[in-house]
């Protein structure tokens, strides 16, 4: 369950807004940043608070890339294979990243810190290859680099 | 070369405010407000000749001036800032070192429009250009640029900013607003157009971020000096092209739109990288056509281009040096775009991993020629499927049999892909 503090916090973001669906991404997000993924029960919590039924909040989660509706690690890994990262050798980063985390594309590490999931464009082109984690942005990543990242992005959890 | 949404530019950090004003920013909403009309400001814009920089090029304000303006309810402007075509990242570094003029752009087009309240929609991944935009729309506030009877003029203003999830199709101006609207975010049929049934069924214009970002330097300076700051009598305007691939140095940069694609290339790009040469390019992101080496003339503007076969597209250039396989290319933007299909419609739900799939069979060296053939009909049937998405994914499909046939059958006859991929 949400703490009611959230859940009035979220209240008043439907109450705001225009018509209660338009508030309906930001409470999904926001569930999502308190249990990690949008479990069953966030579900019945977002219907709830935005006024729709669960059906409804589930065609909206299952249709958007960045709300997982499967349990995903602590860190998500989302790495580009839009067109400038291929061409930037982002084939070869994802295919490093599985191997080096021992998990395929999709899947979540043993220790549940990462999953590793292929992503459309992240608007950094220019810096390819890229990838994100969590809201941080990493451009111009190399086989060397990203092994440096991953060890950062694991201390900090 | 004097530029124009770049002028404020920082290095290494967003304009402030205080910086931003001292330069002269809000005086256009001023002079707009207290010394033009809604119609004035209208006109302006379209004596400019600006065209929409979000892909289509559509006249910005003739698509205002479709609004009409005695029906009764609200109507509703939303700023597209869902930049998800890949090759494109033009808007975020706009907003990212200067999210001022998109503002008081917004606010302009608004008085325009007769529009009260604004949305702008802003992809995932872009929470930074967002926690700008939401500081610039407070001091905005604070200000008194927005809010209640801005300048005395009686003309009061809201902006809203809609953070979405992630997919591809909200970009879709339609698509657009039934995601705004916390509906699947499947495209709606046209007409009505949103000009006369859009949001909540109210009149609403749809503006990319970097049209609505000129509009300050368009009512400022007037419409003659924008005509005039193109590099062509024919275009108007500068236009961001960020560019990406195997050149030295990739980036964003406002240049003159009809700047020459070499010299985009081979001037501020500073030419192929290290051992690389210029074999292709996608000229304005993932849904337009390759322009080839011997194209490299070409007036980078919406009329140079199109008759070259292509779209401006974006300015999102993607360059291929001659290492690169291009039916690989082309089947990771259709796989892109299989994936982003919404679903909606069957041509674009069945075809597209069709398409895939002979791409993919082609590029393994198990391809028939008549594989050719089959991708040549399917680049004119996707042309009937719903939305745009369908026919701009045959884009590449359609270059890549203009320009490199060749290159597809000798995929075919040698039985493997000549430059080792698979
Ligand atoms: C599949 C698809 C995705 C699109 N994505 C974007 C986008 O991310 N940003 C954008 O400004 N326009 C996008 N467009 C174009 C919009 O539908 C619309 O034409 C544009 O926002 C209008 O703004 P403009 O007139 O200022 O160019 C997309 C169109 C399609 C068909
Ligand atoms: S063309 Fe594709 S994206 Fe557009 S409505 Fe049809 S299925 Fe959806
Ligand atoms: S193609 Fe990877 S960030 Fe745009």
């Amino acid at each position: 369950m949400i703490p009611d503090t959230l859940k009035t916090k979220l209240k008043r973001r439907v109450a705001a807004a225009i018509t209660n669906r338009e508030a309906a991404i930001d409470v999904m997000k926001s569930l999502q940043a308190h249990y990690g993924w949008l479990t069953d029960e966030a579900v019945q919590e977002a219907a709830e608070i935005v006024g729709l039924s669960t059906l409804q909040i589930e065609e909206l989660a299952t249709f958007y890339e960045m709300i997982y509706r499967r349990p995903v690690g602590r860190r998500v890994i989302h790495a580009c294979d839009s067109i400038s990262c291929w061409a930037m050798g982002g084939e070869a980063l994802l295919a490093h990243l599985s191997g080096h985390l021992e998990i395929k594309v999709g899947e979540t590490t043993a220790d549940g810190a990462f999953t590793l999931l292929p992503c459309c464009c992240l608007g950094n082109c220019g810096e390819a290859p890229t990838m994100m984690i969590g809201d941080t942005i990493y451009g111009r990543v190399t086989l060397e680099s990203a092994l440096e990242i991953l060890k950062r992005e694991r201390g900090e959890i | 070369m004097e530029q124009i949404l770049f002028r404020h530019n920082r290095p290494g950090r967003v304009v402030t405010f205080e910086e931003y004003r001292s330069e002269g920013g809000f005086s256009a909403l001023k002079k707009g407000l207290t010394t033009m009309s809604p119609d004035g400001v209208q006109q302006t814009v379209i004596d400019s000749g600006m065209r929409g920089r979000g892909g289509a090029g559509f006249p910005t304000g003739k698509k205002w001036s479709f609004v009409p303006r005695n029906l009764p309810g609200p109507r509703w402007l939303i700023c597209n800032c869902d930049e998800m075509e890949p090759g494109t990242y033009k808007d975020r570094i706009l907003l990212e070192s200067n999210p001022y003029s998109l503002v008081e752009g917004i606010i302009l087009a608004c008085y325009a429009i007769g529009v009260r309240h604004a949305f702008i929609f802003i992809r995932r991944g872009y929470e930074q250009a967002a926690a700008n935009l939401k500081n610039a729309v407070a001091e905005a506030h604070g200000a008194g640029f927005l809010g209640e009877n801005i300048f005395g003029s009686g003309f009061s203003c809201d902006v809203d900013i809609h953070l979405s999830a992630g997919r591809y199709i909200c970009g879709e101006e339609t698509a657009l607003m039934n995601s705004l609207e916390g509906r699947r975010a499947n495209p709606r049929a046209k007409p009505p157009f949103p000009a006369i049934k859009g949001l909540w069924g109210g009149p609403t214009v749809v503006n990319n971020v970097e049209s609505l970002a000129n509009v300050p330097y368009i009512i400022a300076h007037g419409a003659e000096w924008f005509k005039g700051t193109a590099a062509t009598a024919e275009a108007s305007g500068m236009k961001l092209f960020c560019v990406s691939g195997h050149v030295a140095n990739p980036g964003c940069f406002e240049l003159p739109l009809g700047t020459r694609l070499g010299e985009i290339i081979y001037g501020p790009c500073g030419g192929m990288r290290h051992g690389s040469s210029f074999k292709a390019c996608l000229p304005g992101g993932a849904s337009t056509p390759y322009l080839t080496a011997e194209q490299l003339d070409v007036a980078m503007d919406f009329d140079p281009v199109a008759k070259e076969g292509s779209r401006l597209g974006t300015g999102g250039i993607v360059v291929f040096d001659q290492h690169t396989c291009m039916v690989g290319a082309t089947l990771n933007l259709v796989r892109f775009y299989a994936r982003e299909s919404c679903g909606w419609c069957t041509p674009c739900r069945e075809g597209l991993p069709y398409v895939v799939h002979l791409l993919e069979k082609i590029e393994a060296g198990q391809g028939r020629e008549e594989h050719i053939q089959i991708l040549k009909e399917h680049v004119q049937r996707l042309n009937y499927a719903f939305c745009a998405l369908a026919p701009g994914a045959m884009g590449p499909v359609d270059g890549l049999l203009r320009h490199f046939e060749d290159e597809v059958r000798e995929h075919i006859t040698k039985s493997r892909c000549p430059f080792g991929g698979s």
